[in-house]
């Protein structure tokens, strides 16, 4: 798979990432050579065959819906880059 | 840990791996690499280097880490101790930092399989704080490791002759497959032709899960936050763009590309389809046998920068320990000897899955038999 600019772009902005005009570059060359050697499972007969998509056997984990303690508000903010009183902050989103 | 406390285990410290568990070498952490202790220009293995040379260096008994791929099996060979990743589920997850969810484990490393055996009765079992966690009963590991049965073992061709494969490490593999035969168990030799497949499959899965679950690291509510940032688009980019290193950045772009509405079926679809013909495959193949043995690793610990330019180079360390992660299956890596230059070999043991206390009674056995 050729992986082009537009393409890294496009992910970066999924990924909410950004790279400069080299890591461009490197992601680009990475990224196809990686994807190239994934491809490989195109010579595998799946015709038929059901994806795997949980690995855990449990099934069905309910619980009582009973009242319980809640992670304390102070708690909650501890780790917090930034924060008031109550809220974490983040910069302006509306303008 | 909280299980471990109320045992009153005495914790010591925090260990060095790689970022997010994303590496096999220890060279993908902002607290810089963590050196062999047999060698100190080699790589102690990764991701959960620290855990191991503690181990290795005798700083303490036993340490966990995690294991998504083989992240304790193969850094447990590199420096000669034990290493195990038990079956998907079978130890709570809850406050582990998740990369891949489908695949992520709890590891234990010791010198000896006793000390493994005895921690890994106290910490798995049920959660109610993850609900993966199996509600299976834990047996007392501990008290099951006497084996005296006739063991019927496979090993895999493909791995035995793999072009990868150093000398050294397949003379001391087939030296135990021959001795287990000596004493009278059943040693055969089977196919596993989807073998190079299995780390394709692996990567795909793993890294779309990383890129879902890595999307919470965005300088909201917790960890970096970028000072440059002048709205909110930005602080997320930003944040995450200095916050991650490289490995990190590239498994989030293959994640989001395997996830993309154009390429998902083609990629994710397809190597989950591939993940249910290789979990099949193993679960038959231990049916019919009660261990499958492989090397740990194809190569005995490598050097520092010696992959580190080439992504797939690395990927391929984990040939051997990824088909075990790809199956839920248990496996546990052990001493086998050491090479010409004196650097540790590992030995790896798959059974079914729950059934680390038959894989911990044959892992000590091994041991004994091979010393």
């Amino acid at each position: 798979m050729k992986i082009d600019n537009s393409t890294i772009q496009k992910l970066a902005h999924l990924s909410r990432l950004e790279f400069d005009a080299q890591g461009v570059e490197k992601m680009k060359a990475d990224l196809s050579q990686i994807l190239d050697w994934m491809e490989q499972l195109n010579e595998v007969d799946t015709e038929g065959v059901e994806p795997l998509t949980t690995m855990s056997t449990e099934v069905n984990v309910l619980r009582e819906d009973v009242l319980g303690e809640h992670l304390p508000h102070e708690d909650g903010l501890k780790n917090a880059p930034q924060r008031d009183s109550d809220y974490f902050r983040v910069p302006k989103v509306l303008e | 840990m909280e299980r471990l406390l109320q045992e009153d285990a005495i914790i010591i410290g925090r260990l060095n791996c790689d970022e997010f568990g994303m590496g096999s070498s220890n060279e993908n952490s902002v607290h810089g690499k963590v050196l062999n202790a047999a060698d100190e220009s080699r790589v102690p293995g990764g991701s959960s280097g620290g855990s191991a040379v503690a181990v290795q260096a005798n700083l303490c008994t036993v340490s966990l880490g995690t294991d998504t791929g083989g992240s304790v099996r193969q850094p447990a060979a590199f420096t000669g101790i034990v290493g195990i990743k038990p079956t998907y589920s079978r130890v709570s997850r809850w406050g582990l930092i998740a990369y891949a969810s489908s695949f992520d484990t709890i590891g234990i490393f010791s010198r000896e399989v006793s000390d493994n055996a005895l921690v890994m009765e106290i910490i798995a079992g049920h959660d109610k704080q993850d609900s993966t966690a199996s509600r299976k009963m834990v047996p007392a590991y501990s008290t099951l490791l006497h084996f005296e049965k006739r063991a019927r073992v496979a090993y895999l061709k493909e791995s035995i002759d793999s072009p990868a494969l150093q000398p050294e490490i397949k003379e001391n593999t087939l030296q135990v497959l021959e001795k287990l035969k000596a004493e009278g168990h059943t040693v055969e030799e089977v196919q596993f032709p989807l073998l190079k497949y299995v780390l394709p499959t692996y990567y795909i899965l793993t890294t779309a899960e990383a890129s879902s679950n890595l999307s919470r690291f965005d300088g909201v509510k917790y960890g970096y936050r970028s000072p440059h940032a002048h709205n909110l688009e930005s602080m997320y980019k930003l944040t995450r763009s200095e916050g991650f290193g490289e490995e990190v950045k590239r498994r989030i772009m293959l994640g989001t590309f395997v996830l993309s509405a154009s390429y998902y079926d083609a990629y994710f679809t397809k190597a989950q389809k591939v993940r249910k013909l290789i979990r099949d495959f193993t679960e038959d193949l231990l049916n019919k046998y009660d261990y499958i043995v492989l090397p740990t690793t194809p190569s005995t610990a490598f050097k520092f920068g010696e992959h580190s330019g080439d992504p797939v180079a690395m990927y391929l360390e984990d040939l051997f320990t990824v088909p075990a992660s790809v199956s839920g299956v248990p496996a546990i890596s052990i001493p086998n000897g050491k090479d010409a230059q004196g650097l540790p070999i590992g030995l790896q043991i798959m059974a079914n899955a729950f059934k680390e206390a038959e894989l911990y009674a044959f892992a000590a056995y091994v041991l004994k038999l091979n010393p």
